[in-house]
């Protein structure tokens, strides 16, 4: 256990060293969250549109998709 | 050779892309937490303690792989930029706002850490170095970027009004960098030597390659996950277009 | 050479209309200069180092005042579109535009300058360094600038959003000519600062117009 206590010290430095890797794992973690989010909430629009519209999106015109559309 | 080039770009084709970012998601999703394992373990536990710093050194295993990552970033971003404005790519021209909110993120932490790190070494929460200072108008520059592409209702315009700033950007930030080093030279405050690892020993410079490693996996999973969201945002567009709802 | 001064006369003749915006621009830059003694006191020595800062950011503020209205007015009654559609090289058009507003917002401060540069108490020498860099540095601002008022052209928040853009992409120019001042302060050689900035100002007048107007086919679609 002193081994631990010691390690979570940081040698005085516990303050500041273990708030950076917090910070770190919590940016990182929001940042991670907040995409998922983002893309659940896209395809589930996406699903719910395709139900709809009946069919699965536009069956023409592949190659459009390729040059990106020539009005892009 | 208009075949040939249709067939390099296919996986550019957003349709043809959003599979394969699923396929390949939790490949790097597993290798971030792979390497930010081992990151972690060689970092905190194997890695010697420092001869002037003692413990607190440990920061930059998170500080100098998230300021690599900020600039790494911004360099990927001006590529597909000028990539996707080009050949007028639609899948490159989303990168750069599918990319500045990872960039931003990355930027302020390295700050963040910036000021954890500089705080007990040198006593203050913020010094004017160099690096530091380019970092932060790195962050000026992402929230530039981010704040231009929501500012369009359109959002294809706003990807390339992105792009074009991400391109402008990149030709300032050697610039940037330069002057912020000189401006340092010419303003070197005297209780500040130089702040950066001298000569670095390699059993420190392992574990931040290894974190290094791991920020790159990870910000793949991101960008990933964003573009597979951008695609389906188009997606969902295209669609509204094309089949209006009663009453909307 | 002759597109360029089409819209450079133009905008030359409508600002004349319109003077008091011209003038607006240099009283702000007067009274920001004014706020900095205000606030930090008016002990010379102190006064006298941050004085070439000062009035390069000042430079900075006052060349965004500009910059919205660079192309707003033209887009709004449809000119920017007949501009763009017209046999002359669209770049060359803008490029008229863009010299337009640094002789009507840049030159100005060059000009001004000296005689703020003396509530700072900065020498005769220190102040014609000051001129210099601000010669070469305020077409800059207005080259980079234009690039941000092509990009928010239109846009919601458009003002403060160019402000945002615009102001990381000054501070090279800001470094080295406030830069250029103070190393002649320090006994330093003032040649690298001035050339770095001309080096830059070249850069900017073969880059920018084309980043203006890729952004303004942008704004008009």
């Amino acid at each position: 256990m002193d081994g631990l206590s010691q390690f979570l010290a940081m040698g005085g430095y516990a303050a500041y060293v273990w708030s950076a890797y917090g910070a770190a794992l919590m940016v990182m973690a929001v940042l991670l969250v907040a995409t998922l989010r983002s893309l659940k909430r896209r395809e589930g629009e996406l699903v719910l549109l395709q139900g709809r519209t009946g069919r699965r999106g536009t069956q023409a015109r592949p190659q459009a998709e390729v040059s990106g559309g020539a009005a892009g | 050779m208009n075949a040939y080039w249709i067939n390099k770009f296919r996986f550019a084709s957003p349709a043809t892309f959003y599979p394969l970012a699923g396929r390949m998601l939790p490949w790097f999703a597993l290798l971030a937490v792979l390497f930010a394992a081992a990151g972690l373990w060689v970092g905190l536990f194997v890695a010697p303690t420092d001869a002037q710093q003692g413990e607190g050194y440990r920061i930059i295993f998170v500080h100098v792989p998230a300021s690599w990552m900020s600039m790494f970033i911004y360099c990927v971003m001006a590529f597909w930029a000028a990539f996707g404005l080009a050949f007028n790519i639609r899948l490159s021209a989303m990168m750069a706002s599918a990319l500045a909110p990872t960039g931003a993120m990355f930027a302020f932490l390295s700050l963040l850490t910036g000021a954890l790190w500089g705080k007990p070494m040198w006593g203050a929460w913020w010094v004017w170095d160099a690096r530091l200072t380019s970092v932060l108008i790195l962050f000026f520059l992402y929230l530039g970027l981010i704040a231009l592409a929501r500012a369009f209702d359109d959002p294809e315009r706003g990807d390339r009004a992105a792009a074009i700033l991400a391109l402008v950007g990149f030709v300032n930030v050697p610039v940037i960098k330069f002057s912020v080093d000189w401006w340092n030279t010419l303003h070197q405050p005297a209780s500040i030597s130089r702040i950066g690892a001298p000569a670095i020993d390699p059993a420190m410079l392992a574990p931040l390659l290894v974190m290094a490693a791991a920020f790159l996996a990870y910000f793949v999973t991101v960008l990933l996950l964003r573009l597979r969201a951008e695609i389906a945002a188009a997606k969902v567009r295209q669609l509204r277009l094309l089949a209006p709802l009663p009453g909307g | 050479m002759s597109a360029v001064l089409v819209t450079l006369r133009r905008d030359l003749l409508l600002a004349a209309r319109r003077r008091s915006e011209v003038l607006t621009a240099l009283f702000f830059f007067v009274v920001v200069v004014s706020l900095f003694p205000l606030g930090i006191g008016p002990e010379p020595a102190q006064l006298r180092r941050i004085g070439p800062g000062v009035l390069w950011v000042a430079a900075l503020l006052a060349t965004l005042l500009g910059l919205p209205r660079l192309f707003a007015a033209d887009h709004a009654d449809g000119t920017l579109e007949q501009m763009a559609l017209s046999s002359q090289p669209f770049a060359l058009l803008m490029a008229g535009k863009v010299a337009a507003h640094w002789l009507l917002c840049g030159l100005p401060l060059v000009l001004l300058a000296p005689v703020l540069g003396l509530q700072f108490g900065l020498d005769a020498d220190a102040l014609g360094i000051l001129m210099i860099s601000l010669l070469l540095g305020t077409p800059l601002l207005s080259l980079i600038g234009a690039i941000g008022a092509a990009l928010t052209l239109g846009v919601r928040g458009g003002g403060v959003l160019l402000s945002l853009l615009v102001l990381p992409l000054f501070i090279p120019a800001l470094v080295f000519g406030a830069g250029a001042v103070e190393a002649h302060s320090a006994g330093l050689g003032v040649r690298g600062h001035l050339s770095v900035l001309g080096a830059m100002l070249a850069i900017a007048m073969f880059f920018a117009p084309w980043a203006t107007t890729a952004a303004l086919r942008i704004a008009m679609e």
